[in-house]
């Protein structure tokens, strides 16, 4: 058993539903007792749908037990279909009717629907809902795609876009703005799927000449499986901040024969000046902590150090399939990747990193309230305010502008700093405060994050000057100045230390 | 199904005898562990955990949105493989479990393992684990740390059915008592400022000897003995209803206290068995109810004669329709509610309006397409169907919100009826 006050991930149905629901024309049929229908909540309330998602559960009671779970079942599936008419049908199991050992996928098939019936095989005591959503759109492309005949390609080059969802992180806006590069690029875009695709237009996957994917955690297996059985190339580049975009740009272009040098000099987003013009050289190496689903965090690094010049001092990710990726990603930045899905573990690495910013997930936004670091989003899980009704993907040029605005937005402005380290007992402006901008946010406690983690002793003076530094770097210096004490081998640790460490930390 | 047997109606008042659509199918409710998300804030030195899937892990985060970063009082001991593998590895793995968890939160002074589907189907004993680590702590100098338990499951709970487990899993651990004077008993979580009021009116009625369950903290726990008298805040409790009779309490038949009329003879029926005079009783009530019953007219306006239709959710729909109906004038559709128990709502089908459609139970899908040929001016749905159903045009009150706020009593009156007015007020509002 695992202690969790918070998961990261659902179990893998919620993946296998994220997949229906961002589809037309496919049913779900979800074997699970009464209750799981709760996940119905996270489409129309987080995502704020407008129809309910296209899942029937059999919503099985303890009096079902002793009977027979599996007509029900059968007749769940038999109803779903007369009543819905889906083109094709997604059968599989929850948590709980997978230790009733039902067989759905067995059940349904001998229904002999007319349409196509996926078994999805998702163990929910091993795997979680990036993993389920993952497996349930590679055997739904395998079970809509013809193998025996050769696929007819179009004349211009074409692709696909793999991965969008539904309760996917900006999935929504982030299309609109790779099909806009992609148009503006000259390539045609053949299917996008799961998100809006029918089961006909996965069958029409092969026409393209070739696959983007576009979220990685959902759609890598079926891409790979696609350039086996057709030979159809990918671009697996997340085009995410400037850099990423040109480098996704380049590969697709050679992928499509095209020449993209013209395209790439005249396009470009307003990050790079903005990032270049001299209100931001405050945000120089700035200490940032990064956790998020794969892609996003290895993305959002590169952003961070090369785009807006942070120094990344944290970088971790839940999505144990891309261990191996984001441990290569860390090693970038001299750092030892976080592989973990314990959010207790997050919270120690972000206390113990001291970041000036932390980018992560809805969780990390309540371990950096709690801490006083200011934050931001950049990957699920998250809430219903990331989900919002402006224009907002984070992918492509427009993404980039999205993205400084989401990354500088959080952090003091540079003239209230400065200020701050002139100017400390202001009634108003103090060192303790929350940045102005902000608005009445809640004071953060610095003070008391740093009374419990004293590891030497300090006399009055030397703390009283702690004090004075302002908060956002008031960690560092306070960790400096121990490393430095212990490695002098001070027992008490005195003003002269402090400024000796400060010192010896400038060199 | 059961097909509706035609009721020829006689009498305008009353649904006592009246058929009942019973129907199995698909159910679009959630399970008893949802009762944690309240439960936890009410007693504020207990502990949920549940003993479940990442299914259960994620509900619950779904369910307390926001509120799971305030290090909550609740989480879960979720199974992996190697638990499924055998059972006494099981119970070694929640005891390291606990253990770490007590470690963690010192001040809990109750801990609940809270049963799930999955540790149900493999039947995991989680009343002898709770007796085991009862048995433990009190070994380890921690003889205040109580470990109950009860089942949240979906199988066996659907949603407010989650506080009925956890309040009857409470009552072997209340103290005994053999007072002759008569105890009153409010069961049933209420809001704290509805808590206040209540105390407030019971001893201007001249009854001071009130306890509530669950209390606001362990140590608080009422005793129960043959001269206690409870009433039911709550409609929800059939499984505590027996626990107390069990142990010699004694149920004070009543209405529920919503609207000015449920909240009058709510408390009618408690003063007539304590013995309290009947002008004594309307001195006292008849000026909170005045009050009350002003404060509605503003609501009457907008909700009278609208139609309205409730899907099953918390066991609240009669009680709420019944006021709904008698006090402002709306006309009732059909009145879904997941479990009726006859005894327990005996006074509240007396006052519904006689040939109200009540049905227990759902098939979703059948009830969907009651709802839209029946048109209703509203739609009483739980949020996985709310905003499916206004994009189809119709006005809907997501009804968890009925368990989230304070809405019994005299002065929470007008709170209620505003919740109901308040959709169709933005829909005539909005001009997009």
């Amino acid at each position: 058993m695992q202690l969790s006050l918070w998961t990261y991930e659902g179990p893998p149905h919620i993946g296998a539903m994220r997949i229906a629901t961002a589809m037309q024309g496919v049913h779900y049929v979800l074997h699970a007792p009464q209750g799981d229908t709760y996940a119905d909540l996270l489409f129309t309330m987080i995502e704020r749908r407008d129809v309910r998602p296209p899942v029937t559960y059999t919503t099985f009671q303890a009096r079902d037990l002793g009977g027979d779970t599996a007509t029900l079942f059968k007749t769940s599936v038999a109803d779903a279909y007369e009543r819905f008419k889906p083109e094709a049908m997604l059968v599989g199991a929850s948590c709980t009717a997978e230790l009733i050992q039902d067989d759905p996928g067995g059940l349904a098939l001998a229904l002999n629907l007319p349409i196509p019936v996926v078994p999805l095989e998702l163990p929910a005591y091993q795997r979680k809902e990036n993993y389920g959503a993952s497996e349930t759109f590679y055997r739904l492309v395998r079970a809509c795609v013809k193998t025996d005949q050769p696929a007819v390609k179009a004349s211009k080059p074409s692709c696909n876009i793999l991965g969008p969802t539904a309760l996917g992180f900006r999935h929504r806006d982030d299309i609109v703005e790779i099909k806009r590069l992609l148009e503006k690029l000259g390539v045609t875009v053949n299917v996008v799927a799961p998100a809006d695709a029918r089961p006909s237009d996965l069958a029409r996957i092969p026409q393209a000449h070739f696959n983007i994917v576009l979220y990685p955690e959902v759609a890598l297996t079926t891409a790979a499986w696609l350039e086996r059985q057709f030979g159809q190339k990918y671009v697996n580049i997340t085009p995410i901040g400037v850099n990423a975009t040109r480098d996704f740009i380049s590969a697709v272009a050679a992928l499509a024969g095209i020449d993209a040098a013209n395209f790439l000099r005249a396009e470009t987003s307003r990050l790079v000046w903005y990032s270049r013009s001299i209100d931001s050289t405050y945000l120089t190496a700035k200490p940032v902590f990064i956790f998020g689903d794969a892609s996003h965090a290895i993305a959002l690094a590169r952003v961070a150090a090369e785009e807006l010049g942070y120094q990344v001092v944290g970088l971790g990710t839940y999505s144990r399939e891309f261990a191996r990726e984001v441990r290569a990603a860390a090693k970038i930045y001299n750092l030892e990747a976080l592989i973990t899905d314990d959010y207790l573990d997050v919270e120690a690495a972000i206390k113990a990193a001291n970041p000036a910013l932390v980018l992560g997930t809805q969780m990390e936004r309540h371990i950096a309230k709690r801490l006083g670091i200011p934050c931001a989003v950049i990957s699920a899980p998250i809430h219903v305010q990331d989900f919002p009704a402006r224009y907002s993907p984070f992918m492509g040029f427009e993404g980039a502008n999205v993205l400084f605005d989401t990354l500088t937005h959080p952090m003091m402005m540079g003239l209230e700093e400065h200020l701050l380290g002139m100017f400390r007992e202001d009634f108003e402006f103090h060192g303790d405060a929350a940045a102005s901008h902000l608005g009445a946010a809640q004071t953060p406690a610095p003070a008391t994050v740093i009374a419990e983690t004293f590891t030497l002793a300090w006399d009055a003076e030397a703390e009283r000057e702690l004090r004075k530094i302002p908060f956002f770097v008031r960690g560092k210096a306070k960790r400096n100045t121990e490393a430095y004490a212990t490695q002098q081998g001070v027992a008490l640790i005195k003003l002269e230390t402090l400024y000796d460490a400060k010192a010896y930390y400038s060199q | 199904m059961n097909e509706l047997s035609p009721l020829a109606a006689s009498a305008t008042i009353g649904c006592s005898d009246a058929p009942v659509l019973r129907e199995r199918g698909q159910r679009e409710v959630f399970c008893g562990l949802t009762g944690i998300v309240w439960l936890h804030r009410r007693i504020q030195d207990a502990f949920f955990l549940v003993v479940g899937s990442r299914t259960c892990a994620h509900l619950l985060q779904s369910a307390a949105g926001v509120m799971i970063f305030a290090e909550p009082r609740f989480a879960t001991a979720i199974i992996d493989e190697r638990d499924l593998a055998g059972l006494a590895d099981a119970n070694d793995e929640l005891d390291r479990v606990v253990s770490k968890l007590i470690e963690r939160r010192p001040e809990i002074k109750l801990l609940f393992l809270v049963g799930s589907c999955p540790s149900e189907v493999i039947k995991l004993d989680l009343s002898r684990a709770a007796l085991r680590l009862t048995r433990r702590f009190a070994g380890e100098q921690r003889a205040d740390l109580k470990v109950l338990s009860y089942s949240g499951s979906g199988i066996e709970t659907t949603f407010t059915e989650g506080e009925d487990a956890c309040l009857a899993s409470l009552l072997p651990y209340l103290p005994a008592t053999n007072d002759t004077a008569p105890s009153l008993l409010v069961v049933g979580t209420v809001a704290e400022i509805v808590e206040d009021q209540f105390r407030r009116i019971f001893s201007a009625l001249g009854i001071d000897n009130v306890a509530f369950l669950p209390p606001r903290r362990a140590a608080e726990m009422p005793a129960v003995g043959p001269n206690t008298q409870f009433l039911l805040a709550q409609p929800f409790l059939a499984n505590t209803v027996s626990a107390l009779e069990q142990r010699g309490a004694s149920r004070i038949a009543a209405p529920f206290p919503l609207g000015v009329e449920g909240a009058r003879a709510w408390f009618e029926a408690a003063a007539k068995n304590f013995g309290i005079a009947k002008a004594r009783c309307a001195e006292i009530l008849e000026p909170l109810a005045s009050r009350a019953r002003d404060s509605l007219a503003r609501h009457r306006v907008t909700l009278a004669g609208r139609r309205i239709f409730f899907f099953p959710d918390s066991q609240l729909e009669i009680p709420i329709a019944r006021f709904l109906a008698r006090e402002l004038g709306m006309t009732l559709q059909e009145v879904g509610t997941p479990f009726l128990h006859r005894e327990i709502m005996g006074e509240e089908l007396a006052l519904l309006p006689a040939g109200t459609f009540l049905s227990e139970g759902q098939d979703v899908e059948r009830q969907l397409d009651r709802c839209r040929e029946t048109a209703p001016d509203m739609v009483v749905c739980g949020m996985g169907l709310a905003n499916p159903l206004e994009a189809e045009g119709y006005t809907t009150k997501w009804s968890i919100e009925l368990v989230f706020t304070p809405v019994q009593g005299f002065d929470q009156a007008a709170d209620l009826a505003e919740l109901f007015a308040r959709p169709l007020r933005r829909r005539a509002l909005l001009k997009v």
